[in-house]
């Protein structure tokens, strides 16, 4: 669906919309979700660097401990310790993901977020926006809109992180 | 009712027969060779073809359990597991509650089991009373009330000037003694076998030389008082190491070997199965070698189960918590039969034959293990190639304490005959 | 350190019954998660939801000060809702069996129960049976894992890795179950493990587990990158073990003295609680190649993270 150029474009359109609506961009800070979330901030960080001569902190805010679907899962995957650059008051906190889906991940990201401290705001950014949202949530900047069907998976590789070049590909359901 | 078991392969280790024939049973005894030719009319016929016909097998060591632990085993039960196990008599312990250490006691199992057992049931006595191993029992009094044999079988007599004296008072009343043989110094809490997986699994261990020092100790008493003492579930190397030397010198002294000591090392313990916990413990593959090897060579003459029933309430708890020992009524000859004479090779059926009837007889001095005419018709029918596997949930016993449980064996006792009459068949 | 990300493996287990059943990977695993919670500890905020709605029973059949409120701690951070029964106050005392009360304890909906028992094997014995998460807190001289876990957290942190390190353990190693768990996890993560102490405490068996046994102290104490001293529990001992404390300290006992053959970089453990004087000196306890309070800062975090896997997937 999007190969390098294309997500390159994505994220520089980000970048370009964060800067606009953030007049104190001083006053910004991305975390990143990992593991691709983490990469997509510091890409965006430098896109920022690029066109205001700003270094925009980078944080990672790992939400394993704050979903609400703890006690269902057969198996867990490996959590990351979180690192926010503090005090976050009067701060505006971007939280970055590569895919944007049912907004509980973002949900879990901004109850960690909040125990750390009380930003002045927080944000939404992601690379990809499927669709499907099951929370009252809404994504403040969105790399690509993706229409999907429910059963269908977004798959999204980046070169620093996968060890593949950039890619978004749409899954159709052959596996659940 | 008489019967003539036809075509078996009939051993008599006792009489020194091996030889395919049939067998007379004749108003509850065997009859002479001769009187096969004229049989009577009324006469039940069992074909014993492919079967081995043997004197009725021997345990002289089995926990009842009665008086006093009924929920665990019962005479009658009891006996009915030895019955499926190929057994016409049994030896029963005297740790009950109360202890056999009294003629009451005795006399209440010889009703008891006269009335309900449906196989011949043997007490024996204790050494010392309530087996405190303080003071002796009247043993004099056990012998007249019908004791075969005195032990503190559970317990050990630590105090060896009480031994002695316990050793020489069985000879004087002629019962041979039976020692349960355990160091307590040298045992502690110990549960399981002093070794690797003790060590690796942070349980209190039980070392070979708790049980070495006291089979040592009963060499030297039984050499001092001229007296046999019989010693009990063998499990160590060094064990049979001593039994061999003194047997050697013509000491009186001997030793049993239990199933599980040859069918199980102690890594069987691994995740903490109280069905694998036993006193003495399971112990490593040096020490089953040491066992067979004393088999092999005649150290070893005698076979027993040391079958120890105990609830499943009582076995589901901490390993250290559990009581000791398994139930093997079922599963003795089968295990002995695969392992022995299939599988090691270690003896042949004559002699498997030998340590289960005349040599247990000889030490109990009894009539009992032989097929010689005249005497009571106690016989067990044995299929040596039968393949089975062992049920635990189909077993006789009111107890399912069993490492066992699923194991296929090959050869199995088929029918139990006691006193010519069927007691059990498969 | 492992990166994160790139391993593939996915926690599932639901009990933690000892160290001996982990593969290196598993291990890793738990640490890299506890990394994650240390971080929870620096908040403003210091717990997580992640285990809110879930009942923890801190069943302590055993008295333990130490590990029960690390337990409890750790818990509470998570949002799990706690409950402590102590040996008095459980029923066992009344004669009702392990098995019965602990399926009391789960028809209360216990999701997690952390088990302390003095006999080896009992957590295993709960695992078989309760659908509830078994974690050992320590079982006889058997198992005690999370102490290992938090053991190797700290020397991961101080050192960088495990691997290649010559670990020395000193003390009573015979009735010890933390140094079975750490004796597990340092020879999986690649250590080189030396055992020191009375003979009586150490016996040569051990060698079978892959690992050295000396009794001669300071000719091991030189090429030490950690000695971990357990607590010699004279209280509790058989006599007999050992003539007495003076002869322990004389052949065993890290002084100031024995503390100069050691490497200067070389850390000082001890899983507490701490005879001042005997196993080590005290001012040896406090000092700089001490790691013993920071220890128990990582329990807390090892302790966390192992509640969390365990008590985070479905049964």
């Amino acid at each position: 669906m999007l190969d390098a150029d294309a997500i390159g474009r994505a994220l520089r359109r980000i970048a370009h919309e964060i800067v606009e609506r953030n007049p104190e961009l001083g006053s910004v800070i991305l975390a990143g979700i990992p593991s691709r979330g983490v990469e997509i901030a510091l890409r965006l960080a430098g896109i920022i660097e690029s066109l205001r001569q700003i270094q925009v902190p980078t944080g990672i805010i790992d939400v394993s401990m704050h979903r609400d679907d703890v006690g269902t899962r057969a198996e867990l995957p490996r959590m990351q310790a979180s690192h926010l650059p503090l005090p976050l008051e009067n701060k505006t906190v971007i939280i970055v993901d590569d895919v944007f889906f049912t907004g509980r991940t973002a949900r879990a990201a901004m109850d960690a977020i909040s125990s750390f401290g009380r930003p002045a705001r927080i944000q939404l950014a992601a690379l990809i926006d499927r669709g499907h949202r099951e929370l009252p949530i809404r994504v403040d900047y969105v790399g690509k809109n993706l229409p999907t069907a429910p059963g269908e998976r977004v798959r999204l590789r980046l070169e620093n992180v996968d060890g593949e070049p950039d890619a978004v590909w749409l899954l159709k359901e052959e596996k659940a | 009712m008489n019967t003539l078991i036809r075509n078996g392969r009939i051993i008599d280790p006792a009489n020194k027969r091996d030889e395919i024939g049939d067998l007379l049973i004749v108003d509850g005894r065997i009859a002479n060779q001769s009187a096969i030719r004229n049989p009577q009319s009324e006469i039940d016929e069992i074909d014993a073809s492919n079967l081995i016909v043997c004197p009725g097998l021997i345990d002289l060591h089995v926990h009842l359990r009665e008086p006093g632990f009924g929920w665990k085993e019962t005479i009658e039960s009891g006996a009915r597991a030895a019955a499926a196990g190929g057994f016409t008599t049994i030896v029963c312990m005297p740790n009950t509650s109360p202890a056999a250490d009294s003629p009451s006691t005795i006399a209440w199992i010889k009703d008891r089991a006269a009335e309900i057992a449906c196989v011949n049931v043997l007490p024996t006595g204790a050494i010392s009373k309530g087996l405190m191993g303080e003071e002796l029992a009247p043993i004099g009094s056990l012998a007249q009330a019908g004791v075969v044999a005195i032990t503190d079988d559970g317990r050990c007599v630590q105090n060896n000037e009480l031994m002695r004296r316990a050793v020489e008072y069985a000879r004087m009343v002629g019962l041979p003694l039976f020692d349960h043989c355990q160091d307590y110094n040298l045992v502690g809490n110990g549960v399981v076998h002093e070794g690797y997986w003790s060590t690796l699994l942070g349980l209190p261990g039980w070392p070979s030389a708790g049980e070495e020092a006291i089979v040592m100790r009963n060499v030297l008493l039984a050499e001092l008082c001229d007296h046999h003492i019989h010693c009990q579930h063998i499990s160590a190397a060094g064990s049979v190491r001593i039994l061999r030397e003194a047997q050697a010198r013509g000491v009186k002294i001997s030793g049993e070997v239990c199933p599980h000591h040859i069918a199980l090392t102690d890594d069987a313990i691994q995740n903490f199965d109280t069905n694998a916990k036993m006193n003495p413990p399971l112990r490593a593959k040096e020490d089953v070698a040491a066992l067979l090897g004393g088999i092999a060579d005649g150290t070893i003459a005698i076979l027993a189960s040391d079958h120890a029933p105990h609830a499943k309430f009582e076995k589901e708890v901490e390993f250290d918590a559990a009581p000791f020992g398994i139930v093997g009524l079922e599963t003795e000859l089968g295990l002995f039969l695969d392992l022995l004479v299939h599988k090691n090779k270690t003896i042949d059926l004559p002699r498997l034959i030998e340590m289960f009837t005349v040599n247990p007889a000889r030490l109990l001095q009894i009539e009992a293990g032989t097929l010689s005419p005249g005497r009571a018709a106690d016989v067990t029918l044995i299929d040596p190639e039968l393949e089975w596997t062992f049920d635990a949930k189909a077993s006789q016993s009111l107890s399912r304490n069993t490492p066992f449980d699923g194991w296929k064996l090959k050869g199995r006792a088929v029918r139990t005959i006691v006193g010519g009459r069927t007691v059990w068949k498969l | 350190m492992t990166e994160p990300g790139k391993s593939k493996m996915r926690w599932q287990r639901k009990d933690l019954l000892g160290i001996r059943e982990l593969s290196a990977e598993e291990i890793v695993f738990i640490l890299d998660t506890a990394g994650a919670f240390k971080e929870v500890g620096t908040r403003e905020i210091k717990k997580v939801p992640a285990l809110r709605g879930k009942t923890l029973v801190n069943f302590f059949v055993e008295p333990s000060t130490r590990t029960r409120t690390s337990f409890e701690i750790a818990a509470i951070r998570l949002s799990a809702d706690v409950i402590n029964i102590s040996a008095g106050s459980s029923s066992l005392t009344k004669g009702e069996t392990l098995k019965d009360t602990a399926k009391i304890l789960e028809a209360n909906h216990a999701d997690l129960i952390v088990l302390r028992h003095s006999s080896a094997g009992a957590p295993q014995f709960l695992a078989e049976r309760l659908t509830s998460s078994i974690i050992n807190a320590g079982d006889g001289a058997h198992e005690h894992p999370t102490q290992a876990l938090l053991d190797l957290y700290t020397i991961r942190q101080r050192k960088g890795a495990v691997a290649g390190l010559h670990v020395v353990i000193i003390g009573d190693i015979l009735f010890s179950r933390v140094a079975r768990s750490n004796i597990f996890a340092l020879l999986k993560l690649g250590a080189r493990v030396t055992l020191v102490g009375p003979s009586t405490l150490v016996p040569r068996e051990f060698e079978k587990l892959g690992v050295a046994v000396s009794y001669n102290i300071d000719e091991v104490l030189p090429s030490a990158d950690v000695v971990n001293l357990l607590r010699i529990q004279h209280e509790r001992q058989r006599k007999e073990y050992f003539p007495g404390i003076g002869e322990y300290i004389r052949l065993f006992g890290l002084t100031k003295e024995r503390a100069k053959l050691l490497k200067p970089d070389c850390l000082i453990m001890h899983p507490g609680p701490i005879n001042r004087g005997v196993e080590l000196d005290s001012d040896l306890a406090d000092g700089a190649q001490s790691v013993i309070l920071e220890q128990v800062t990582n329990g807390l975090a090892v302790r966390m993270a192992v509640l969390y896997l365990c008590g985070g997937i479905s049964a």
